[in-house]
């Protein structure tokens, strides 16, 4: 019964997006209470008709009152369907093909739960539920944009429903009986039975799928020629909401990795997490550049054109993963025609994003001017950077399935991403430190330079260091830890001389999230520069030197969990004369399916990590031991918090001092 | 400067950025993308020694070879010709490597034919299948030799 009425669910929502749709295009249609095709209107102000007259206010759309709740009603449909999904997981209904296929009755609760989303089917159901919860939050909260504009981005964000809903419905229906009904599921994949499932994917979906509401945005002021200041003031808060949880979604999604795959590393330029970067990297480049068309009125087009890009991104990397095309931990389809059909419809999208743009970029106008040496260009050289790099993970991540498709197997990997990708990348963290010190339109490159000594200095005398104290490490990590003391000095130089008290929120969100960059680059280069590695085979009793740590092997025992069987080793690690500490790695096998995997035993230490990964026992007795000391990675993740937790504080500030506008604005009415 | 020329500076700066990024990634690529070998590429092509490169094929049964110290490996890895290549590891092995499965290693080949492997690719579930395998046609288990 819940299958079929999540089915159901399913069914209305997707109608309800066709309503949708049809509703949009009818209010916009010219002579129709519409007003969209009858002139340019690109300015915000109101527009002047040949003629001399003032164009008359524009009445209420009546239209807007039922798209409005078209959108609630669709979200909220589609979430109850959702809910089904995970009310089946929850029960374990062997009935439903997706879960006999994908869920054990022994399994945890929480990987019931989050097994949901841990296949193919759910994963698709969730990306729906998060773009109709997504469209849902831009009808109910959204009050700035111009109403056609609002009904555009509506239909718009319908119109990509529609063609996901028609996916899930035809190709992957996630609420298929499956008769004779199994005794058993099948289980999930063990790899997936961590905590981090439960958190990984939907953040980094609320971030991906997000995007879409800035491409809507785009797309809707296309089609009213409504690019301007205003519109950027509306579409910035979504950009950042979805940017947050993107950023969230990866840095969760590097430490799951790190701690679940026990290779000691934390990002690998495997073509999924490229997938999960480049919509990150337009949305980072969307976000400075819609702050320029919002406060100075400039890169309009440009602004426009990142949209569309970031959540074509989302939707390549949506093909990428979910299509088979790759052989991964998150390729859950192998069916060739879903990965066509998705295809076909990011093709469809882009292409008609892009033709859109074609047409109707004419009508933007351009923007104002800017000097040289002023922060407008500063924030464009941030965007060329930004879009360099896009193109490089792109190519990187694309090349190989080209060649592939022509016959010949070449892999793209560490190597090429880290020489293309690394000096590009240490230029970017230089000039976004240099944005923030620089006046909008014009400023003195002399005043400049007396801003920027500081840090210069301070990088100058820690290069100096480090070449001095660790000679023949690489030049990217030397460079790396050169820059970032100096990054993070003039990330903090927005707040030099201001009242503290009186500092606006947004702004603490810039420099905080600035700061977080620099500690992920100093945790980076630390890790590749610093990092030890030792391999050994090791007896029971005997001791390990690992970097400055001395690490006693006590013994292995085996250990029962709920639904595997492990054996754990117990290592005694201490550092000189410290406090010593209990590592305890495992190697596991599941029951269902029966699957061995190793979990990796981190020791969090204020500067560094210990890392034990436990190997194959041999029959003299001895265990495989994998140990890192990898000083200050922690940096790294918490980084990417603070850069996290930066853009919401700098949500937090702009919604506010949106809220106080509006207060005023209405006051003396 | 007037807004239309400024526009029209960014579109060049753009496009120059663009541009940079394709010749930066095409001369990257060149240095550093690694092509794929089989054992009977190998026999046919000779050895690839000036970069790092992936091998792939079946872990020859009986060819997998403990050294004294506990943590390195040898073995063969084979495909459906006679051609094998000799791989040398140092390291843990994923949890699903075994003698008879499928194999992708990257590392570089050495003078004498010898592969050593900097890394062998973790399989994901047991019905894992290198996909550069099953394009070449082989099969889960190692019947084709």
């Amino acid at each position: 019964m819940i299958a079929e009425a999540g089915l159901a669910l399913l069914w209305l929502a997707a109608s309800l997006s066709l309503l949708q749709l049809v509703l949009g295009a009818a209010a916009l249609r010219p002579g129709n209470g519409g007003w969209a095709d009858e002139q340019v209107r690109a300015a915000p102000q109101p527009a002047v008709v040949p003629g001399g007259h003032d164009v008359p206010a524009r009445p209420p759309n009546p239209l807007l009152k039922v798209v409005r709740p078209v959108a609630v009603a669709q979200g909220l449909l589609v979430g109850l369907s959702f809910l089904a999904l995970i009310w089946l997981f929850l029960r374990t209904d062997l009935s439903v093909k997706l879960v006999a296929e994908n869920s054990h009755s022994l399994k945890p609760w929480l990987y019931k739960f989050a097994g949901a989303w841990g296949n193919h089917e759910g994963s698709m159901l969730l990306w729906v539920t998060v773009l109709a919860v997504a469209g849902a939050g831009v009808a109910l909260f959204e009050k700035r944009l111009r109403q056609d504009t609002l009904i555009a981005t509506l239909a718009a964000q319908a119109m990509i429903g529609l063609g996901f809903y028609a996916y899930i419905l035809l190709a992957s229906n996630p609420f298929d009986r499956l008769f004779p009904v199994p005794i058993e599921g099948n289980g999930l994949n063990p790899l997936l039975q961590d905590p981090g499932l439960a958190f990984h994917p939907p953040t980094l979906y609320f971030g991906y799928v997000g995007i879409s509401i800035a491409f809507s945005f785009a797309v809707g002021a296309l089609v009213t020629r409504d690019v301007g200041p205003a519109f950027a003031r509306a579409m910035r808060p979504w950009v950042l909401g979805a940017w947050i949880f993107l950023t969230l979604g990866i840095t969760a999604g590097s430490y799951w990795a790190y701690y679940e795959l026990g290779w000691g590393g934390w990002w690998f330029w495997d073509p999924v997490e490229n997938a999960s970067l480049m919509p990150w990297l337009a949305a980072t480049a969307l976000l400075h550049s819609v702050t320029v068309l919002a406060t100075r009125a400039g890169l309009r087009a440009w602004t426009i054109m990142l949209a569309v890009v970031a959540f074509s991104m989302s939707m390549i990397g949506t093909f990428l993963v979910r299509s088979g095309i790759l052989t991964s931990v998150h390729a859950f389809a192998v069916d060739p025609l879903r990965g066509a059909f998705i295809l076909a419809l990011l093709t469809f999208y882009i292409g008609g994003a892009l033709t859109l743009f074609g047409l109707r970029v004419r009508y933007v106008k351009e923007g104002s001017t800017f000097e040289i040496v002023s922060r407008e260009a500063s924030l464009v050289i941030n965007n060329l950077f930004l879009s360099v790099i896009l193109g490089l993970v792109f190519i990187g991540t694309l090349y190989p399935l080209v060649t592939q498709a022509l016959g010949r197997e070449i892999s793209v990997g560490p190597p090429y991403f880290n020489t293309a990708i690394g000096p590009i990348a240490l230029a970017l963290a230089a000039i976004m430190t240099i944005g923030p010190m620089l006046r909008w339109r014009r400023d003195d490159l002399r005043a400049l330079a007396g801003r920027i000594a500081a840090p210069v200095l301070l990088s100058a005398a820690m290069l100096l260091l480090v070449v001095l104290l660790a000679p023949g490490i690489g030049w990217l990590p030397l460079l790396g830890l050169a820059l970032a003391p100096g990054v993070a000095i003039a990330s903090l130089a927005p707040l030099w001389r201001r009242n503290l008290r009186r500092t606006p929120l947004f702004l603490y969100g810039m420099v905080v999230a600035h700061l977080g960059i620099a500690f992920a680059l100093a945790g980076m280069a630390s890790d590749s520069a610093f990092t030890r590695e030792t391999l050994v085979a090791a007896h029971p009793g005997q001791t390990i030197e690992a970097g400055p740590f001395a690490i006693r092997f006590l013994g292995v025992e085996p250990v029962p969990g709920p639904n595997w069987t492990a054996v754990e080793a117990q290592l005694e690690a201490r550092r000189g004369d410290g406090t010593p500490f209990l590592l305890t790695p495992q190697a596991r096998l599941f029951d269902s399916p029966a699957t061995p995997t190793s979990e990796t035993s981190i020791q969090t230490l204020w500067d560094g990590q210990l890392y034990v990964a436990l190997g194959d026992g041999d029959d003299q007795g001895r265990w495989q031991l994998r140990i890192w000391w990898k000083p200050f990675v922690t940096l790294i993740w918490a980084g990417g918090a603070m850069v996290a937790f930066g853009g919401f504080l700098a949500l937090l500030g702009r919604l506010w001092r949106e809220r106080r506008f509006r207060r005023e604005e209405e006051a003396p009415a | 400067m007037k807004a239309k020329n400024q526009r029209l500076v960014l579109l060049a700066l753009a496009g120059a950025a663009g541009l940079g990024a394709v010749l930066l990634a095409m001369s990257a690529m060149r240095d550093q993308a690694s092509f794929f070998y089989a054992p009977a590429d190998v026999a046919r092509q000779g050895l690839p020694l000036d970069r790092a490169v992936r091998i792939g094929g079946m872990v020859r049964r009986g060819s997998l070879h403990h050294h004294p110290d506990g943590v390195t490996i040898d073995f063969l890895v084979g495909d459906e010709t006679p051609a094998t290549i000799p791989v040398t590891y140092r390291g843990i092995t994923p949890d699903l490597f075994r003698e008879g499965s499928g194999v992708i290693a990257e590392g570089r080949f050495q003078p004498n034919g010898g592969f050593v492997a900097s890394e062998i690719l973790a399989k994901h579930d047991e019905n894992y299948m290198p996909p550069e395998l099953t394009r070449r046609g082989m099969h889960k288990t190692d019947a084709v030799r």
